[in-house]
């Protein structure tokens, strides 16, 4: 059996691990079919924006109409959530995109060459990393003005230099690997032999540990949200949904409990997207750690 | 390397990364025009007339080396800016809302530390056990939960259900009003400790009942990173040659794991304490915004959403020195616990 066949199995088999594949399927499959699952009103412009039921502050129950009820502000909270699938997706997918191919160049670039273009890139990562990455991200955000884009930036900026380190550390082991000699000695070009021969032997379980950070990317952007610096108002955005129920986790005396619904729902889907990029990312740190997994 | 020397050399290491940390702060502004930087400065109404003159002391529209020397000269001196949301200097912000951070971090710090550890080690000690399994579950799940979210349904359920049993801010009205009495002496400003040393029961238990789920709140997620940490780090530990001639020598498992595994797999979990203090710092803006606990993180988040830049700018700033400063602790510590560390930093 190869490697990559058994570790797949390893995965199937593992209960956690499974139940982790399966919450990121059933995401993925509310976020394609988001149009069909909350259809968006006739006349409704921009499908991202939830459709309002009136401009009432107080939430309204779960009903026929709204079956997870109305947010603060009248916002349909079912629509909210089903559409907030896509944006935490798309957050996810572009930061972590984006952050692996800079980690991937100057992360190759310093452990490859070494020397001043190392030392460089490396002391500008000590740069970023002396601030803890959620209060860099708001200062980023409140300077460049709050929006989802600027979430997106920011998130960007504080997470691109831990996996330049990584990547670089990779690239430090296979450097001096006959192989990567070999192919040096026929004269191979030095992007040739990063891009042909350092980087395929190098950087998997990296990419495989990075892709599953999706789940700490949303959750991050969430908490910016809840905060009022992510997403314009009205927004299909779980942490903005959140943030709209602040006013409302206290009911009228005669019934405490009676917003719950607004309270919890929204971060109920934020909880479960992230479990199940965590849970995956768990079972794979086992796999991908060969002194654990042999015990 | 004798370990003076070691501080030292640390220190001098530490000068481009705080010189580099600043740079990039003031670049920032940047993005801004002369007069947008020098509206930082200003603090009343009444002052914004007198822009160019601001412009003018500070230099702003200076090249960027000669105004970053005289905004790096006004930090020296502690002049951060204006933070308007509080209407005050950034640096007495800072200095006034610490306290009541410092109070939430003096308690959620020994439960992150005391918990994680223990429940760890249980868990590396009965693997694959049902503790196991269950710990593992509850540490995915801590690592997943938006604190944000936890934060809102604990005040759901212990101050909206059970009726104010737990309530949020710091301390309820009445005690309020007595602390800032003449009667009561604000040694520190953190209230379960001034309550104690002004022999005020009262005050300290009303204090301690707006700690709970703020501290709660801030701790689940590093409780789950340790405990995860823990356990592997006990596992490693556990295979060693030294608890199986331990073991052979004829102690008692407890001893055994207690003794033998548990002190020497502490050692990575104490390298991990910067990570800790990063989440602390991370956590408290939430939990401070969610519980209206009015400390550092609290008066950062109101800047950031009410565009007080200079408030942002100066808390970043804060939080990095400080981040720096345990980093550098963390590794003096380091070499302290584990003497096969050799002070150039090689693990032999």
């Amino acid at each position: 059996m190869t490697g990559w066949k058994f570790r797949a199995r390893q995965l199937a088999r593992n209960p956690l691990s499974l139940a982790g594949i399966i919450i990121i399927f059933i995401f993925a499959i509310i976020a394609i079919f988001a149009p069909l699952i909350a259809p968006t009103p006739e006349g409704h412009g921009n499908p991202y924006l939830i459709p309002r039921d009136g401009y009432s502050a107080t939430p309204q129950l779960p009903s026929e109409e709204h079956i997870f009820g109305t947010t603060e502000g009248q916002y349909d909270i079912f629509y909210g959530v089903i559409w907030g699938t896509r944006s935490a997706f798309h957050v996810g997918l572009v930061v972590i995109g984006i952050i692996v191919v800079v980690g991937i160049i100057l992360g190759s670039l310093a452990g490859y060459f070494g020397g001043v273009i190392d030392e460089v890139i490396m002391r500008i990562t000590d740069i970023f990393l002396a601030f803890p990455a959620l209060i860099l991200a708001m200062a980023i955000v409140t300077v460049i003005g709050p929006s989802l884009k600027s979430v997106m930036i920011a998130l960007v900026v504080v997470s691109w230099p831990s996996y330049a380190r990584l990547i670089r550390g990779d690239i430090l082991q296979v450097r001096e690997e006959d192989y990567i000699e070999a192919s040096r000695g026929l004269g191979a070009s030095s992007a040739r032999v990063i891009i042909r021969h350092a980087l395929p032997n190098a950087i998997y379980p990296t990419l495989i540990m990075a892709s599953l950070d999706i789940g700490a990317v949303v959750l991050s952007a969430a908490a910016l949200s809840f905060l009022g610096l992510g997403a314009p108002e009205g927004y299909a955005d779980w942490g903005q949904l959140t943030s709209f129920a602040r006013n409302w986790i206290v009911g009228p005396s005669a019934d405490p409990l009676r917003y719950w619904f607004a309270v919890t729902i929204p971060g109920l889907f934020i909880l479960f997207f992230v479990l199940g990029w965590n849970l995956l990312g768990d079972a794979f740190r086992d796999i991908l750690d060969p002194r654990l997994a042999r015990r | 390397m004798g370990l003076r020397a070691y501080i030292v050399r640390r220190l001098l290491l530490l000068i481009p990364v705080l010189f580099g940390v600043t740079v990039f702060i003031f670049g920032i502004t940047m993005f801004f025009s002369p007069i947008e930087r020098a509206s930082l400065y200003v603090r009343s109404a009444r002052q914004m007339s007198n822009l160019p003159l601001i412009i003018e002391t500070y230099g702003l529209d200076r090249p960027f080396w000669e105004q970053y020397g005289t905004w790096i000269n006004q930090v020296f001196h502690g002049n951060l800016g204006w933070s308007a949301v509080v209407q005050m200097p950034v640096w007495d912000a800072l200095w006034s809302f610490l306290p009541a951070t410092l109070e939430l971090a003096i308690f959620a710090t020994p439960i992150i530390i005391l918990a994680g550890i223990f429940l760890g080690s249980q868990a590396a000690a009965h693997k694959d056990r049902a503790v196991d399994h269950v710990t593992r579950v509850a540490a995915i799940g801590g690592w997943s939960l938006p604190t944000f979210w936890l934060g809102l349904v604990l005040l759901m359920i212990f101050y909206g259900y059970f009726r104010g049993l737990l309530p949020p801010e710091r301390l309820s009205h009445p005690m309020n009003m007595l602390v800032n009495s003449a009667d009561f002496v604000r040694y520190t400003h953190i209230n379960t400790i001034d309550a104690i040393l002004n022999l005020n029961g009262p005050v300290l238990l009303d204090a301690l009942r707006h700690l709970i789920l703020p501290v709660i709140t801030l701790s689940v997620v590093d409780v789950a990173f340790i405990m995860r940490l823990m356990r592997s780090s006990m596992l490693e530990s556990l295979g060693k040659g030294y608890v199986l001639t331990a073991r052979a020598k004829g102690l008692a498992e407890r001893v055994v794991v207690n003794k033998h595994a548990r002190r020497n797999a502490l050692i990575p979990v104490i390298t991990v304490s910067g990570y800790v203090f990063a989440g602390l710092a991370n956590g408290v803006v939430i939990t401070e915004t969610i519980f209206a606990f009015k400390g550092i993180g609290w008066w950062a988040a109101q800047a950031a959403t009410r565009l007080d830049i200079a408030g942002v700018l100066g808390f970043a700033l804060f939080n990095a020195f400080l981040f720096v400063l345990v980093n550098l602790v963390v590794d003096i510590l380091y070499t302290r616990v584990d003497p096969r560390v050799r002070l150039g930093g090689v693990v032999q």
